[in-house]
């Protein structure tokens, strides 16, 4: 079965590492999902793209502009998703929480997702788990165990190896989940979601729990 | 079908002159357009209901009231009644006075209001906004259809042995809507009852009205009140108009850039393709709503927002005067000619549910539950609670 990969990229430049370390992991993910003897599909969501949308929605009232509506869409419908921002003033940045902030409150619950980061130094490297963790936690997503930080040195110094050590047993851990979610018997996340404009809740059943 | 205005009473600069409108010019311009309204052939005339500044419209009734005295045949609507905040004892009192005083050119929309510090301050909590949009509407529909009401709930004190006075004229409740942008549980509520769903698709795109107004289709529906395509479907939408589309967005440009409401955000020209938003020609107004029945199907009442953004008054009674004269006559012929026979034209008025009689379904609390509910006849229709 294939299995669909979202990934949220919010680097702004061109080419940027953040875009770079999302690539990576995005192929090392595909790769593990095929020594499970699946496959993959992965789509790319590049948040720059985004920007000027999702300050129209911001300014709308929330009414998403059709582009915001296809990438909730897209990342709703993932099986998993990869998420790298860029660290600004020692947090996510702001692109980045702009779409987070756009995500229906339910849409990502139970989806498997992989945290990563870049920055200039390696002192950033505790945002995977003071903030962006958090962050998907709030949205009851399943984060995998290993987030991936990624500073400029790792990118070609002496630790750039390593860096691939950590994208690998974060791909590992993420496979792990993805495919597990689909056993025999267990639906993938996204299915289990309802589409309460499909399934409403009961009228009938609204009142009785108020008494009435 | 029913053309009108909806007003959100805001009082917005004029940002072409910095002046602010003092409230009570404000309230004054609202009664000025109704009458208006009534003067240039629409049909329904719609207050919004707020209990912080900007807004005036604190005291609907009062206000409907005093625009019924002056009026003979405009029916006096709300855009929305808070059901979430008000003690369903005083709207079904106030409204039920108001049809006294009006004739029965009443009807109402129920809304929850998306302000948070509103909530507590008359003692409510906006994260209960739906149970008390439940709870306090079924208890609304009992005290206008039951004379002596018994009952106890979460949000308000208990009723023993109360009667809601004066009791509805003809002893028929005012006909309801149930406005609501994203929530489903409001479309369900308008459907289980078979009341009117409105959708304020002012900020909205056409995709999202239709699915909204779809499951409320459906659910009428399924709920027995009739076909989905005779569910009574209303919908907003806010225009200017003048001679040629370069001269409305000349004069509505310096207003849209600086309202509250729609400045400093997406330009002119993408909110009037991402929203019903339209400022052109009459004509374009004509073939912009008529697209409307496209998306979300035959509907019964149209309801236009004029008096946006902060434009002066004599600037709105001369949109009011463009909408009931050059585009309401074409809408109403285009409107109808498109309807099939079998969908109702208009929603339900005092007349006509005065016409239906005491034992139509407007006069069961639920009419959705009466088939469960077993009877020494075995008739459903004899139930009348």
């Amino acid at each position: 079965m294939t299995r669909r990969i979202v990934v949220l990229t919010a680097g702004l430049s061109q080419p940027s590492s953040t875009r770079l370390l999302a690539d990576r992991l995005a192929d090392a993910v595909t790769a593990q999902i095929g020594a499970r003897g699946e496959s993959a599909q992965v789509e790319v969501i590049e948040l720059r793209e985004l920007a000027h949308d999702l300050a129209t929605t911001m300014t709308t009232g929330g009414m998403p502009t059709p582009a915001v509506e296809r990438a909730r869409e897209t990342v709703a419908g993932a099986d998993a998703l990869i998420a790298v921002t860029p660290v600004f003033a020692a947090s996510y940045s702001g692109l980045f929480k702009m779409f987070v902030d756009v995500l229906e409150p339910e849409s990502i619950a139970g989806t498997p997702v992989l945290v990563a980061a870049t920055a200039g130094t390696a002192r950033h490297q505790l945002v995977l788990d003071h903030a962006l963790r958090p962050l998907f936690s709030y949205l009851r997503a399943a984060v995998v165990p290993s987030g991936v930080f990624a500073a400029t040195d790792d990118f070609g110094g002496p630790g750039s190896a390593e860096l691939g050590r950590r994208i690998t047993r974060a791909a590992e851990e993420m496979a792990g989940a993805v495919v597990s979610a689909g056993v025999e018997g267990f639906a993938p996340a996204a299915a289990r979601r309802r589409d309460r404009a499909e399934e409403p809740t009961d009228f009938a059943d609204l009142l009785a729990s108020l008494g009435q | 079908m029913q053309f009108g205005i909806f007003s959100v009473g805001d009082v917005t600069p004029d940002p072409t002159t910095g002046r602010t409108p003092t409230e009570g010019e404000r309230i004054s311009a609202m009664t000025a357009y109704a009458l208006k309204a009534e003067e240039v052939g629409l049909d329904v005339f719609a207050t919004g209901e707020h209990h912080n500044p900007p807004f005036v419209p604190s005291a609907p009734t009062t206000h409907l009231a005093w625009i019924a005295a002056q009026t003979q045949d405009l029916l006096l609507s709300t855009s929305t009644t808070l059901i979430t905040t008000t003690d369903p004892v005083r709207i079904a009192e106030d409204y039920a006075f108001l049809q006294h005083l009006s004739g029965g050119r009443v009807d109402l929309m129920m809304g929850r209001g998306n302000t948070g510090p509103v909530y507590p301050w008359f003692g409510k909590d906006i994260r209960q906004g739906i149970p008390l949009a439940v709870e306090n509407y079924h208890l609304l529909r009992r005290l206008w259809r039951e004379d002596v009401v018994d009952w106890q709930g979460k949000f308000r004190t208990p009723l023993q042995g109360f009667t809601s006075t004066p009791r509805p004229l003809d002893g028929t409740p005012p006909f309801v809507w149930h406005g609501s942008i994203r929530s489903t549980e409001i479309a369900e509520q308008a459907a289980y009852y078979g009341d009117g769903f409105f959708h304020n698709n002012i900020f909205w795109d056409m995709g999202h009205t239709a699915q909204m107004v779809n499951l409320y289709r459906r659910r009428f529906e399924h709920y027995g009140h009739g076909g989905a395509d005779q569910a009574v479907v209303g919908l907003g939408g806010q225009v200017f108009m003048a001679g040629s589309e370069a001269e409305a967005k000349r004069a509505f440009r310096p207003y849209f850039d600086e309202a509250p409401v729609y400045g400093h955000g997406p330009s002119l020209e993408d909110f009037t393709r991402m929203t019903p938003l339209t400022v052109g020609t009459p004509e374009m107004v004509i073939e912009r709503t008529l697209g409307f029945a496209d998306a979300v199907g035959d509907y019964q009442r149209q309801l236009f927002l004029m008096d946006h953004a902060g434009l002066p008054t004599d600037v709105v009674l001369e949109q009011i005067e463009i909408l009931g004269r050059e585009v309401v006559p074409v809408l109403r012929r285009e409107f109808e000619a498109r309807r099939p026979a079998h969908v109702p034209s208009d929603p339900p008025t005092h007349r006509s549910l005065v016409a239906a009689g005491p034992d139509a379904p407007h006069h069961l609390v639920a009419p959705a539950a009466k088939a469960d509910v077993a009877t020494p006849s075995g008739d459903p229709a004899t139930v009348s609670g």
